[in-house]
C-alpha cells in the first residue's frame, strides 16, 4: 500500500464515497427534496454548507443522495458488461471456430457504433430511468471485457494444466470457470474500474441532457441542469456537483492505475 | 499493398450491414411511434389521421419490410425524408456537416500540435517536474466531465470576464460584417467549444506519446545510433519519434466515435447547429429516418477511421501487410 499511492488514494476516495452513499439518510442534514421557500438560491452558509437550489432544497443533501445514484449506476452497469463479456468472451475463446467468428464479428459491429448515439436513441425510446441507463450502458460496453477474456483463454487453453483437467474428466464449464477465468481476473479488474468511471461519466452526461435520472430524484448530472439557467447567479450549483463527479472519477482512475502497477 | 487495402475494404461491408440491422431493430422495435407522439401532445388527433401518418411513413408495415425498403432507398443514396418537416434527410445532414466536422478537425489539430511536443518533453525528462505536472494534469483532465468544464469556463470567461461569447456560431449582425471580420467572429465563437472538446484528447495523446517514446528509446537501434556517435537530437527526432508516432496514428482513427458522441453534448451546451444537436432533436422527436441516417453515418466514419488507421499503419510497417 505504501509504495502504491495511486491505489491508496483511489481506495480512500471510493471508500469514503461508498460510506456516504450507504449512510446517506444519517449524514445528510436535510431531506433532499424538502423545499425551503424562505431560502431559494442561498449561497453557502452555516445552515446550508453548499447552498440551496432554485427550489430552496439543500444542495449538500441532494449531492449526498446523488452519490447513491452515481455509484449504483457505475457498479451495476459494469457488472452487466463484465457478466456478458465473461460469457461471450469465454465461449468465443474456448469453443473457437463458428462461435468465435460469430461472437467476435458481433463485437466488431458493436465497436463500430457511435456508442453515445446508440445510447441516446435507445434511452429516448425506452423512457429514461436509472434502470434503463444501467442496462443500456451494460449492453453497449461488454466488448472490452469479452476481448480480454477471449485473449486470455486462447493463450491458456492448450496448456498442460488444462489438458490434465480435461483428462480427469472435468466439464467445459468447470474448466472455464475454475481454471481459465481466474487467470484473466487482473486485466478484467482494471478494465472494470475504468468502466465504472466511464459509466458514471456517461450517466451524468445523460442526466444533464435530461435523458438520464429524472428529477426529483437527485443525481449529480441532473442537479447540473439547473446550472445552465443560474450561470452567473449561483456559482455553487455549477461548482459542487461537478467537483463530486470529478473526484469520483479520479478515484476510480487512481484505483485502475494502482491495479495496473500491481499486475505489472 | 493494394491487395491489403481491397481485403480490408471488403471486410467493412458486413460490419456496416450489421450496424444498420442492429440499429434499425433497436429503434423500430422500441415502443412509442412517431405517430403516437402527436397524440400525446394533442389528444384530439383522430385515429384516421394516425393511420394516414402510419401509411405515409410505412409505419404500418412489419419491421423487416421497412428495413428492406430503407435499404432499397439507401442503395439509390436516398436517405428518406424527415418525419418532422418532410425535408430530405440528406439535405438536413449536409447543412450540419461543416460545423461538426470543422470543430472536431480543429480540436484534433490542437490535440496533435500540443500533445506530441508535450509527450516528447515529458519522455525525455522522465520523472522531472514537467513530467509530473503533465501526469497530474492529464489525470485530472481525463476525469473531468466535459460538460461541466464547459459550464465552468462559460461562467468564468463569458459571464464574469465577458471576454468570449456564450453560445452560437456567430454574432447577431454577422451578415453585415466584411469577410475578415466574419472569419474573426467565427473564430472568436469557436475558442471555447474547440478547447473543451480537445481537453480529453490532449490528456490521452500526450500520455500515449510519452510512453511510446520511452518504449522506442529502449530499442537496440537507438543504442546503435547513439554508439555511432549521432547527436542526441538526431536520434530522438529521426529514429525514436518516427517509430513512436506509429501508435498515435491508430489512436487518431479510433477516436472518431468518441468525437461524434461528444459533439452531442458540446453542441447542446454551446448552441451550435451541428450534427450532434440535430441527432439530439431527432431522438427527441423519434424521427427514425434521421436517427438511422446519423447512426449509419457515424458507423461509416468509425469504420473509415479504423480503415485509414490500419492502412497508414500498413504503409509504414511492412510486417502487417503480409500477415
Amino acid at each position: 500500500m505504501k509504495d502504491n499511492p495511486y491505489l491508496f488514494w483511489g481506495l480512500a476516495i471510493i471508500l469514503m464515497l461508498s460510506a456516504t452513499a450507504l449512510f446517506a439518510p444519517l449524514i445528510s442534514p436535510f431531506d433532499p427534496s424538502s423545499i425551503d421557500s424562505q431560502g431559494l438560491l442561498m449561497a453557502p452558509c452555516a445552515r446550508h454548507p453548499l447552498g440551496t437550489d432554485g427550489l430552496g432544497r439543500d444542495l449538500l443533501s441532494r449531492m449526498i443522495y446523488g452519490a447513491r445514484i452515481s455509484l449504483s449506476v457505475g457498479i451495476i452497469a459494469v457488472g452487466i458488461s463484465i457478466l456478458l463479456g465473461l460469457i461471450l468472451g469465454s465461449c468465443a475463446g474456448f469453443y473457437g471456430r463458428i462461435a468465435d467468428a460469430l461472437i467476435m464479428r458481433f463485437a466488431d459491429i458493436m465497436l463500430c457504433f457511435p456508442t453515445f448515439f446508440l445510447i441516446l436513441a435507445v434511452i429516448a425510446v425506452v423512457e429514461p430511468s436509472i434502470y434503463n441507463i444501467m442496462i443500456v450502458i451494460g449492453l453497449t460496453s461488454w466488448m472490452g471485457p469479452a476481448r480480454l477474456i477471449r485473449g486470455e483463454i486462447l493463450s491458456l487453453k492448450e496448456r498442460e494444466f488444462i489438458q490434465a483437467e480435461r483428462a480427469l474428466g472435468a466439464s467445459d464449464a468447470r474448466i472455464i470457470i475454475r481454471h481459465l477465468v481466474p487467470n484473466a481476473v487482473g486485466p478484467v479488474l482494471v478494465n472494470a474500474t475504468l468502466g465504472i468511471a466511464g459509466a458514471i461519466l456517461l450517466e451524468s452526461s445523460l442526466s444533464f441532457l435530461g435523458l438520464g435520472v429524472q428529477p426529483p430524484v437527485p443525481s449529480w448530472g441532473n442537479i447540473l441542469i439547473e446550472s445552465k439557467s443560474t450561470l452567473g447567479i449561483a456559482w455553487w450549483i455549477t461548482v459542487f456537483p461537478g467537483l463530486a463527479i470529478l473526484i469520483t472519477i479520479l478515484g476510480f482512475n487512481f484505483i485502475a492505475e494502482g491495479l495496473k502497477k500491481i499486475i505489472g | 499493398m493494394l491487395n491489403y487495402i481491397i481485403k480490408r475494404f471488403l471486410g467493412m461491408i458486413p460490419v456496416l450491414f450489421g450496424v444498420s440491422i442492429v440499429s434499425f431493430a433497436v429503434i423500430s422495435l422500441a415502443p412509442g411511434r412517431f405517430s403516437s407522439l402527436d397524440q400525446a401532445m394533442n389528444p384530439k388527433v383522430s385515429a384516421q389521421y394516425q393511420m394516414r401518418l402510419n401509411r405515409a411513413f410505412n409505419l404500418d408495415k412489419p419491421v423487416h419490410v421497412r428495413y428492406f425498403l430503407w435499404l432499397k432507398d439507401l442503395a439509390r443514396l436516398d436517405l428518406g425524408r424527415s418525419f418532422v418537416d418532410n425535408r430530405p434527410v440528406a439535405a438536413k445532414i449536409l447543412e450540419r456537416v461543416p460545423v461538426t466536422v470543422g470543430i472536431n478537425a480543429l480540436s484534433l489539430l490542437v490535440v496533435f500540435l500540443v500533445a506530441i511536443p508535450v509527450g516528447i518533453r515529458a519522455a525525455t525528462k522522465e520523472g522531472g517536474a514537467f513530467d509530473t505536472a503533465t501526469a497530474v494534469f492529464s489525470f485530472v483532465m481525463l476525469s473531468v466531465p466535459a460538460f461541466w468544464l464547459a459550464l465552468l469556463l462559460m461562467q468564468l470567461f463569458c459571464i464574469h470576464l465577458g471576454w468570449l461569447p456564450i453560445s452560437g456560431l456567430h454574432s447577431l449582425d454577422f451578415d453585415y460584417f466584411p469577410p475578415v471580420r466574419r472569419f474573426l467572429d467565427v473564430a472568436w465563437h469557436l475558442i471555447l467549444p474547440v478547447f473543451v472538446s480537445s481537453v480529453a484528447g490532449l490528456a490521452v495523446i500526450s500520455r500515449y506519446m510519452r510512453s511510446s517514446i520511452l518504449e522506442a528509446l529502449q530499442q537496440p537501434y537507438i543504442y546503435t545510433a547513439l554508439a555511432k556517435g549521432l547527436p542526441q537530437r538526431t536520434v530522438l527526432y529521426k529514429h525514436a519519434l518516427r517509430n513512436a508516432l506509429l501508435p498515435i496514428v491508430t489512436l487518431a482513427g479510433l477516436s472518431i466515435p468518441g468525437l461524434l458522441g461528444g459533439s452531442v453534448i458540446f453542441e447542446s451546451i454551446f448552441a451550435l447547429p451541428g450534427l450532434g444537436q440535430l441527432f439530439f432533436q431527432a431522438v427527441m422527436a423519434r424521427d427514425i429516418p434521421l436517427i438511422m441516417a446519423e447512426v449509419v453515418l457515424g458507423a461509416l466514419l468509425t469504420v473509415a477511421g479504423n480503415l485509414i488507421a490500419d492502412i497508414s499503419y500498413a504503409c509504414v510497417d511492412p510486417r502487417i501487410r503480409y500477415k
